[in-house]
């Protein structure tokens, strides 16, 4: 039987595998800018059009499309012109990580002008969860519109007034961003693979605990194309925590490759290594397990308990914090009046565009070379060393751009078995998760339960906070000692109290683990105590934003418990600023937009501030090395990847202002354990402050370098001589000398005109970054629908290095702060399976359920640094939509999310209170 | 995603004779959306091209393979027949949670099939009176009403080797008034609770339908407009507790109170003078 279809233009003969999607078959015949986000229809990543008929790869079998034409993003431009859909989302920069952009911009070339009156449905099959869909709908518009205006820029009134302005193109950065709308740009499984290479698919467990009596793998090592099955007898008995962090000695090494007991449902079992993953799969459920199964506990609280199971032989409590300042009986004494509540986030997960995904080899020499989706190669090295005893310099890790990831990079998830596979069997080896493989089996964020006593005077002072803390670890203890204190100290370090009482704990369960989530534990906290806050403030009849004045620190003002290296963080006057931006843009809210009078609908409004210390308190490394090149330009090494954050630009202009070059002249490579001997890696929000000074120190000592060769070339030594963008400058006539010159000079005389910087948290005067956010809501008590009316942010992030990059970090935060707040929960069902494992049933937001988040930045009063943006704006999100709902409805939800049924519910039970018996 | 379990995909007018493993593959959008490790070969519909819709003296027959864009492109023709009718079958179509990409290619039969609680398909076919019309695959035929074909979540009175041909709307429920009360937890997700209402002023015969809440379609015949208070004692009465879903998609209770609230709405509309 003959096949045929056209793809962009080109034929291709070779027919599909029968039952294979027309993503897997497109992918596999090299066209990769169809990306892969969720296997069930819902993202939209890998939209591509069939006869001019946009449709979802995934869903669409493949053997359909003979005899058709299918149009990808590589094809969407036409004789080198860029489609107005391109155009419009690199204008607009409407993208972070830019992995759900070709299956945006696919469905935006799909529609037309009067799709522009019902965006939210147009949009709804693609999702994006690192912008908050601003740029996004202004791209969509802009492209709508530009078909029958012929303007391609669009009209201006593309946003409301209210609105930031939009980010406009910066040549800098250009060929990324060209590579990112025409789908060009390589993630992890988007180069070419290596040749020869095998599929790796994962038995997972059934059971919350249980110990394997024997698991039977003939069936399985029979089946055609299969190459090896592994079990925990291959594995080797190191045990290690999967957390990648540079404290890791904190986390306890609890996690083997493969183990012979599992702990939680979804655990790994065994693996199949195959020549297509279709075998690979296929094999995997012919293995044959017989398991003991054994007593589990899912509870924290109840985790804790004497008689409890134990999830480990070292028990179940990984880590406890004790924190204590004056005396909280007496601050209680003290208070004219005392709140006590009990607050609980729920589990939810990073949900990531791009599933985690690793492709592991030897090379020629002999040494194991694992291409992976991490926030921090090094750490994955550092890890594989000890996992498989092998030297730093047999171990390459590299990473490509990465399709999101929020903290959940952060654990050694897929590499460790695609190393192992790659090892045993010689043959490169492939392991890409599914997306429910994603939602039921990899980290997520720590539940936590917290009970908060606040004791306050009548002005709004604090007398006494008192914490007690259950961290819900998971079934190891990845991540949970770092979170727990993180949770502990940042999630308080804003408030102005003499007697502080903190106990936390870290507790580990038969749940699927928890790991490393933007917020890191503070967020949860801050729930807790912001909406605390916010009913201390009723009971005293005080303006919610005054409480925050009266309880939080003041200019000059120390934390109460220390951070990095014992030193204090210092309040500036950031938090005041931002609190008057609030009472600005509030005041401003209310009078432009009063609330609507429908009596079917209840507003409120509710605000919640949070700080973070500038400087993370886990250890952390970052590297930077910059390198003249021939040709006078800079190659600049630094150790993360880019995840969208747009971290990268910011680097390259830092050491571009640095070397007083252009920005096209800094040539950036990332991410490779080849380039740098060790860096932590991109987590903990330190990619700007902190390997932004690793980068200016670098370039610093290069200059130092330069001069030297400069003046020995010129025999005239000067310490003041300067590089411009293509010249050494020295102070006197006749002393400059060209870039390439130099580079020559030096290359002659043996010398390698190239610097390492190196920076580490505390370096810095101890600081803290604020997050401050208010929101007005209506609540339908018919439904419990919220509505998000209003939403201002306002910020200190320290210096603004790059205004569209810091406000981009924003939105997201705060579009993913109202996910985690409304909708977000992963679900388990009586057995411990977790029943949200797609993006249909995990509710991440989509176009349409975001307000546009007016964003204010406080001016820097102190030295020029940026204050990390990339964690905190998530963190006030949750407590200031409780409280807007508690304005609202008089009901105080204290636990999330705050979904319609929920809503519902408590006004249902209020009602009920209320009304005469 | 892949089904590597399949091993061939075979055109649905062979003769060849059903057996397990077998599986009619129409729009593919839920068959591809699941792991389907028992499915091992496809019985492929395009190829039968029925015409996906039919306007016929008994009614308006939508062919199993039409797709949702095909009938929501036949609801929102500006000038056609039914306008009430159509208003019901294009709010239907727009309260697929899934994207305008989705309807390209998933079909009307497809979605009966599937028959889980919020197949707006089956709201649709419910609340029109629908006939589904099944072949065998020895080419026997026989007519089920669409209240009754679906069964529980995910089960339909099909027996193996049938296949959902059609379902016809008549004449006489295209004619009636009509009306649609829907939500969700997330304002585009997949429905908790979708109430459609059918009205007849001449006779003043009124009829509900309540899906997605339930775990099979729920209907309920008035003679009369009921009032408020015997429209909510009625649905108390009707809706057990076993019949309330209970998934991520709504707690059960509120569910139970949403219909009540939705139906009430849909009667509302439907004898607002």
């Amino acid at each position: 039987m003959s096949f045929s279809v056209h793809v962009n233009g080109h034929e291709t003969v070779e027919p599909p595998a029968p039952g294979q999607c027309l993503r897997t078959y497109l992918r596999a015949h090299g066209w990769t800018g169809v990306k892969k986000g969720c296997d069930t229809g819902d993202c939209g990543a890998c939209t591509v059009h069939v006869d001019g008929a946009a449709v979802h790869s995934c869903l669409y079998p493949a053997h359909r499309v003979d005899g058709r034409t299918v149009t990808t993003v590589e094809g969407l431009a036409t004789e080198g012109r860029l489609h107005p859909a391109q155009q419009a989302f690199l204008r607009a920069r409407a993208f972070q990580c830019g992995y759900c952009t070709p299956g945006f911009l696919m469905t935006a070339a799909a529609l037309t002008e009067k799709d522009l009156a019902d965006l939210t449905e147009a949009l709804k099959g693609n999702l994006c969860r690192c912008t908050g869909y601003r740029v996004v709908g202004e791209a969509v518009r802009n492209t709508l519109r530009g078909e029958r205006d012929q303007s391609p820029t669009g009209p201006s009134d593309a946003t409301s007034p209210a609105d930031p302005p939009c980010a406009v193109a910066r040549p800098s950065d250009d060929q990324e961003a060209v590579g990112v709308v025409t789908g060009t740009l390589s993630f992890t499984l988007d180069e070419q693979p290596p040749a020869g290479m095998l599929h790796l698919a994962l038995l997972r467990s059934p059971h919350r605990h249980a110990r394997i009596l024997d698991i039977d793998t003939a069936a399985a090592r029979a089946v055609p194309g299969v190459r090896a099955v592994l079990t925990h007898h291959h594995a080797p008995r190191t045990r290690f925590s999967t957390a990648l962090s540079e404290a890791a000695q904190e986390c306890p090494a609890d996690t083997r490759v493969l183990d012979d007991v599992v702990r939680h449902v979804g655990q790994r079992v065994a693996a199949v290594v195959a020549d297509s993953p279709a075998a690979a799969e296929r094999a995997c459920r012919m293995i044959r397990v017989r398991y003991e199964v054994l007593p589990a506990v899912t509870d924290p609280e109840e985790a804790l308990s004497p008689g409890a199971a134990r999830v480990h032989p070292d028990g179940n409590l990984v880590d406890e914090i004790h924190l204590r300042a004056g005396d909280a009986d007496q601050g209680l004494a003290e208070a004219d009046t005392v709140y006590e509540g009990t607050f609980r986030t729920q589990r939810v997960q990073h949900a990531a565009l791009e599933c985690h995904a690793s492709r592991a080899w030897t090379t020629e020499d002999g040494s194991l070379h694992v291409h992976t989706t991490t926030q921090a190669p090094h750490l994955v090295r550092r890890r594989l060393c000890a996992i498989f005893g092998l030297p730093a310099e047999r171990v390459r890790v590299t990473a490509a751009r990465l399709g999101g990831a929020f903290g959940g990079k952060q654990d050694l998830l897929t590499e460790d078995i695609a190393a192992l596979a790659a090892l045993r069997t010689g043959r490169p080896v492939q392991l890409e998760h599914t997306r429910a493989e994603e939602l039921a089996a990899t980290t997520t964020r720590h539940p936590f339960q917290v009970r908060v006593t606040l004791g306050a005077r009548r002005d709004g002072t604090l007398t006494a906070i008192r914490l007690h803390v259950v961290a819900d670890t998971g079934a190891y203890g990845n991540h949970g000692p770092g979170v727990l204190k993180e949770g502990c100290t940042g999630g308080i370090s804003l408030y102005r109290c003499a007697n502080v009482v903190v106990d936390g704990y870290s507790v580990r369960t038969h749940n699927v683990p928890a790991g490393a989530f933007r917020g890191y534990g503070a967020g949860q906290v801050a729930f807790a105590m912001e909406s605390a806050l916010d009913e201390l403030a009723r009971i005293l009849d005080t303006d919610p934003l005054a409480m925050r004045r009266a309880a939080c620190l003041r200019p000059g003002d120390s934390t109460t418990f220390p951070g990095v290296g014992g030193q204090h963080p210092v309040m500036d006057s950031g938090l005041q600023q931002c609190l008057d931006a609030l009472h600005a843009a509030r005041t401003r809210r209310r009078r432009s937009h009063p609330a609507p009078a429908d009596p079917g609908h209840l507003t409120g409004e509710g605000l919640a501030v949070t700080a973070l210390h500038a400087e993370p308190m886990d250890g952390h490394l970052s590297s930077a090395r910059v390198t003249l090149r021939p040709d006078g330009h800079y190659d600049l090494a630094v150790g993360a990847p880019e995840f969208g954050s747009g971290t990268s630009t910011v680097l390259r202009r830092m050491a571009a202002d640095t070397l007083r070059t252009d920005p096209d002249h800094i040539h950036l490579r990332q991410a490779d354990t080849d380039l740098l001997g060790h860096d932590s890696g991109g987590f903990a929000s330190t990619g700007v402050r902190i390997t932004g000074r690793a980068v200016t120190r670098a370039c610093e000592t290069l200059i130092r370098q330069m001069r030297e060769v400069a003046a020995a070339h010129r025999a005239a030594a000067s310490s003041a001589s300067r590089p411009d963008i293509t010249t050494m400058h020295g102070d006197g006539a006749g002393t400059a000398v060209s870039l390439a010159a130099l580079h020559a000079y030096a290359q002659v005389n043996g010398q390698h005109l190239t610097a390492t910087g190196r920076a580490v948290p505390g370096e810095g005067r101890p600081a803290l970054a604020v997050s401050a956010q208010w929101f007005r809501i209506s609540v339908e008590p018919t439904t419990g629908l919220v509505r998000v009316l209003d939403s201002v942010h306002a910020a200190d992030a320290g210096v603004v290095l790059d205004d569209a990059q810091c406000r981009g970090q924003i939105e997201g935060a705060v579009a993913q702060g109202i996910g985690t707040a409304l909708w977000e929960a992963l679900f388990t069902d009586p057995d411990g399976r977790i029943t949200t494992a797609d993006l249909r049933t995990y509710s991440i937001p989509h176009y349409g359920d975001l307000p546009a988040t007016e964003i204010h930045f406080a001016r820097p009063d102190t030295a020029s640094v940026p204050k990390p943006m990339s964690e905190l704006p998530f963190n006030p999100v949750a407590a200031a939509l409780a409280n807007a709902l508690r304005d609202a409805a008089s009901i105080r939800c204290a636990a999330l999310p705050l979904r319609p049924d929920t809503v519902w519910a408590a006004l249902d039970t209020l009602r009920s209170s209320l009304s005469p018996r | 995603m892949d089904l590597p379990s399949v091993r061939e995909v075979v055109d649905a007018r062979c003769a060849l004779p059903w057996q397990t493993g077998d599986a009619w593959l129409a729009g593919g959008t839920a068959l591809f959306a699941e792991p389907r490790p028992e499915v091992m070969r496809l019985r492929d519909l395009t190829a039968m091209e029925w015409p996906a819709w039919e306007i016929m003296d008994d009614g308006l027959v939508i062919a199993a393979t039409c797709t949702v864009a095909e009938l929501l492109a036949f609801a929102q023709a500006p000038a056609g027949p039914w306008p009430q009718a159509r208003a019901l079958i294009a709010a239907c179509c727009r309260a697929f949670s899934s994207s305008f990409k989705v309807w390209n290619t998933a079909t009307v039969g497809g979605n009966l099939c599937v028959a889980l609680p919020a197949g707006p398909m089956i709201s649709m076919a419910v609340a029109l009176d629908g006939v589904c019309r099944v072949l065998a695959v020895n080419g026997r035929e026989r007519r089920v009403p669409a209240t009754g074909f679906v069964t529980g979540v995910g089960r339909t009175v099909l027996l193996p080797g049938e296949v959902l041909r059609s379902v016809t709307l008549p004449v006489s429920a295209l004619a009636k008034r009509t009306a649609v009360g829907r939500v969700s937890l997330r304002p585009g997700g997949r429905s908790a609770a979708l109430v459609t209402g059918t009205y007849a002023p001449e006779t003043g015969r009124l009829g509900l339908a309540v899906t997605a809440a339930t775990i099979r379609p729920v209907t309920v015949d008035f003679s009369h407009p009921p009032s408020s208070a015997a429209l909510r004692a009625t649905l108390h009465e009707m809706l057990d507790r076993d019949l309330i879903v209970d998934d991520v998609h709504g707690h059960p209770q509120w569910r139970r109170h949403m219909v009540t609230y939705l139906a009430d709405g849909v009667r509302h509309d439907l004898t607002r003078e």
